[in-house]
């Protein structure tokens, strides 16, 4: 298979699975969810992912940990969200202080 | 219908408006970091449609940025929705009953935008929990959907991602995503354990890999009862 169909077939199967857990959720007796350890494992996972997401994004590339022009966008990131600026801003604003910063020739 | 409840209506679909037009405004960074990551137009216009999460696509995107095979992208897609299940078992009392085609419908905008929107109706108010569910999943749906292509087209017009910050607008996103997540302790240590462990496991495993690894952290974390129970996350 060519790396263009695999990715639709990736593609295809996370749109299936996101239904199909969505749907779960609508159709499942309330009573199988209702163990707590499941409910709290369940809210930790959605934050452990994200911030592994962030993590891996932000500080790395490729396997190496490196720190360069994204810090500064980030941590300006953070303080915007501190601040309670809406989201398109802050991905906007973090996008334009790594690239100003990259223009200077830094990172 | 009294004038009364037409105007309560109101209020919730106005609500669900701004919401809708808000969360379709981000999907141009998600448009533009998918095709940065290698994804043509339509491949990122079937993420939207078919994923239709955020927090998921952004992650199957971000995964293949960074160098990660489909399989890792599509498993972390797939777990980073796990929450919009349990969102559907909230739901489901709300909408009830629910049949064929709307059920099937009904699971496709399930999210964080139109479980919230929903639940922020008063709970007796059972009608305006509906609208706020039904008009914010289908807003937003339509929204994030037209607002992808534009994303996409852009993207595909710039040439290194990197030189116009993308990557640093993926990272951004991310942290947009997680910091409302973040008011409790433990989800704040959660968070930091789980960053940490994916850096450290950076070098040593394939790309991808690292992000699930921290799915770990959550298991260890949320096993043991909590003393104190209004410190688990939502």
């Amino acid at each position: 298979m060519s790396e263009y169909m695999l990715m639709w077939v990736a593609i295809v199967v996370a749109g299936v699975l996101a239904w199909a857990t969505k749907y779960a959720g609508h159709v499942v007796p309330e009573t199988w969810l209702e163990n707590p350890r499941v409910h709290r494992i369940a809210a930790y996972v959605t934050v452990a992912l994200l911030a592994a997401l962030f993590a891996v994004q932000a500080f790395t590339a490729g396997s190496d940990v490196v720190l360069d022009a994204r810090v500064a966008a980030v941590a300006v990131a953070a303080v915007l969200l501190w601040r309670k600026a809406p989201f398109i801003v802050v991905v906007f604003v973090a996008a334009g202080v790594a690239a100003g910063l990259r223009l200077l020739g830094w990172g | 219908m009294t004038g009364m409840s037409v105007s309560r209506l109101d209020a919730t679909r106005q609500q669900a408006l701004s919401v809708s037009l808000a969360t379709g405004a981000y999907a141009i960074s998600f448009g533009a970091l998918s095709v940065a990551a290698g994804l043509d137009i339509w491949q990122t216009m079937a993420l939207s449609l078919l994923v239709f999460s955020g927090g998921s696509q952004f992650a199957f995107v971000g995964v293949l940025g960074a160098g990660g095979t489909a399989a890792a992208a599509v498993a972390t897609s797939t777990f980073l929705g796990l929450r919009n299940g349990f969102y559907g078992v909230g739901l489901a009392p709300v909408l009830r009953p629910m049949r064929g085609l709307r059920r099937v419908w009904a699971s496709q905008v399930t999210i964080d935008e139109s479980t919230a929107v929903a639940l922020a109706q008063p709970p007796e108010d059972v009608e305006a929990r509906r609208a706020g569910f039904w008009w914010t999943g289908v807003g937003v749906f339509v929204a994030w959907n037209a607002v992808t292509v534009v994303g996409a087209l852009l993207g595909s017009r710039i040439g290194d991602p990197a030189q116009w910050g993308l990557d640093a607008a993926a990272a951004a996103a991310f942290l947009g995503l997680l910091w409302p997540r973040l008011a409790s302790r433990p989800a704040q240590a959660v968070a930091a354990a789980s960053a940490v462990v994916a850096l450290l496991l950076t070098p040593v495993l394939p790309s991808g890999l690292p992000i699930l690894a921290a799915a770990l952290v959550a298991v260890i974390a949320g096993w043991p009862a909590p003393e104190d129970v209004e410190a688990v996350p939502e």
